[in-house]
């Protein structure tokens, strides 16, 4: 059996590392080319970099204000994530644990609206906010990620909070917890695999999202980091390689993410898109 | 919890549930009312004043032969993307799940492009499409490569589904891997005794246990298809003359920038019609499934 297995043509290593080598060429030739001139890359794009020069990227870090973005970026992150994460879970709580009627006709609402397309709220979206005078305000943006997050992350929770053992909060009741004391000390913490993975979730989806922040956050010091890429790109065209820079210092911070919690998110993932 | 203070709920119902319907309703569900109530008026984001004028936008809709091009491009987009994604994925999952060397590092190395947003991934492949392949084959005397895909108004819808698959295939891997990783031992080692191996098990045993994951995968790969935005805007902005813009896209023109106000709202009804429709049988099969298993 052995001698068989090692003597057999290695067709599924070579499927394997060729699939791996399309997947992974195109970033690899995006760094290389970010460190050289842009008439090098149309030249040869495939040869290697002699050098190791920074100018692509103190180009791009200057023009497309790169600290600006990745600081905007995070604190819509951040602050939209963190929202989502408490309201949801403590309305999935209360639409489980409060036996109205209404309760039910809320939930159901609230799965449905899962399947709405972006594309169909969008343009009353503006018109409203727009008319409110509340568009170009990063804090109007995280009440709207706040929003949309919420079918998702209560039908999530709603999920889980369902096999947490009653009897639990019972007894927090009877030690004479109030409710919000019972749900921060008892059901949060027992809510913690969950929240997890629609963190990951919700950070992925918020930190690359590029058209409703198109539409909200109009001056160039609101812009969050894939909204300057797009501008960078669209007013700097000819000069390829300091565009390429600028990818690379976009899908950097995710890529950090990824080596530090790979296995969390992969996990985190894969459990969203099976419930 | 029933013999409270009806006051007192109203209370609790306020701090557990008050922010987050807030939020829901203000941005979600009101936006979404006006906006099925708006495709039956001539409303047009300017004027406080419009009238009912019935389905005469939806007419419009259907009348117009560009929607109903892009639409049925949108389709073909759709169609050739998932089926191919999914069949680079499920590939892959049985590959990586067959304790080859290095396993977990190759799947999060296929996995990576869906942690990219799209805006990021079109501008990559434009330059791979536009210079590099280019480049390439002009080099080897390969005929079809020593022009861009995105110049050629049939080659450039293939440009995005190309992209689409690479990027889909390692996310919806990762679905079947699970779905591989849940098939109990027992069973395989059963088939492994009657005798079946290799390709006979393959069709027999494996595939029929992982119709669940083959639901899923494909339904995600459909819905997240007809709402392409990203990669459409980056990768080709619908070019080369008009040739590649998907329905997503078209909504965006329509309203925002020839603004056509109610007509580019009815498109997105429509979308947001076929979309409901796709997710309701998903959710239909995936039950009667779960039945049956």
């Amino acid at each position: 059996m052995k001698k068989r297995k090692s003597l057999r043509f290695p067709w599924k290593e070579i499927f394997i590392y060729l699939s791996l080598a399309l997947s992974v060429v195109p970033f690899y030739i995006i760094l290389n080319n970010s460190f050289r001139t842009t008439e090098l890359f149309i030249s040869n794009p495939f040869s290697l970099t002699n050098s190791l020069s920074f100018h692509n990227y103190v180009y791009a870090f200057e023009r497309m204000n790169y600290l600006n973005a990745i600081f905007n970026s995070f604190l819509i992150t951040l602050f939209s994530v963190t929202l989502i994460v408490l309201t949801a879970s403590s309305a999935a709580y209360f639409l489980l644990r409060f036996k109205w009627r209404i309760n039910k006709i809320i939930f159901a609402v609230l799965v449905s609206a899962m399947i709405v397309p972006f594309q169909a709220i969008m343009i009353p979206l503006v018109s409203i906010y727009g008319s409110l005078n509340a568009l170009n305000n990063k804090w109007i943006l995280i009440f709207m990620y706040m929003g949309f997050g919420q079918p998702f992350a209560i039908f999530l929770c709603h999920g889980f909070i369902k096999n947490i053992p009653l009897e639990l909060e019972e007894a927090a009741l009877i030690d004479g917890c109030n409710h919000v004391q019972s749900f921060y000390n008892i059901v949060l913490p027992n809510l913690k695999p969950i929240l997890i993975t629609l963190l990951i979730l919700d950070v992925l989806w918020i930190w690359n999202d590029y058209l409703l922040p198109s539409m909200i956050l109009l001056s160039p010091m609101q812009r969050t980091l894939p909204l300057s890429t797009y501008s960078f790109f669209s007013t700097y065209s000819v000069d390829f390689t300091p565009l390429m820079a600028s990818l690379v210092m976009t899908i950097l911070p995710v890529l950090v993410l990824f080596v530090l919690g790979q296995k969390q998110i992969v996990k985190g993932v894969v459990q969203g898109a099976i419930k | 919890m029933s013999n409270m203070k009806l006051h007192k709920k109203m209370g609790l119902f306020l701090v557990f549930a008050g922010p987050a319907l807030f939020a829901f309703i203000s941005v979600l569900l009101l936006p979404l009312i006006q906006g099925v109530v708006f495709t039956f008026t001539d409303w047009n984001l300017v004027s406080d004043k419009f009238s009912f004028i019935g389905l005469q936008n939806y007419q419009t809709v259907f009348r117009d032969r560009e929607f109903i091009a892009q639409f049925l491009l949108t389709i073909k987009y759709v169609l050739y993307s998932s089926v191919l994604s999914n069949l680079a994925a499920f590939t892959l999952a049985y590959l990586l799940t067959s304790g080859m060397r290095g396993q977990n590092l190759l799947r999060g190395a296929f996995f990576l492009p869906n942690l990219i947003g799209g805006i990021v991934l079109g501008y990559i492949w434009k330059f791979i499409f536009s210079n590099v392949l280019t480049q390439l084959g002009k080099s080897l005397g390969i005929e079809v490569l020593s022009t861009s895909f995105l110049t050629h108004p049939q080659r450039a819808i293939w440009a995005m589904i190309i992209v689409t698959v690479w990027q889909y295939a390692g996310y919806l891997m990762m679905i079947y891997i699970a779905g591989f990783v849940a098939i109990p031992q027992e069973t395989q080692e059963a088939a492994d005794l009657d005798g079946a191996h290799g390709l006979s098990r393959l069709l027999r045993i494996t595939i029929p246990l992982m119709v669940p994951s083959f639901v899923i995968c494909l339904f995600i790969s459909i819905s997240r298809g007809f709402m392409t935005y990203d990669l459409n805007l980056t990768l080709t902005n619908g070019g080369p003359f008009g040739s590649t813009q998907l329905a997503a896209m078209h909504v965006y023109q329509k309203a925002f920038l020839a603004k056509q106000y109610g007509i580019g709202q009815a498109e997105a009804i429509v979308l947001f019609i076929v979309v409901a429709l796709i997710s309701v049988t998903q959710v239909m099969l995936t039950k009667k499934l779960e039945v049956e298993a």
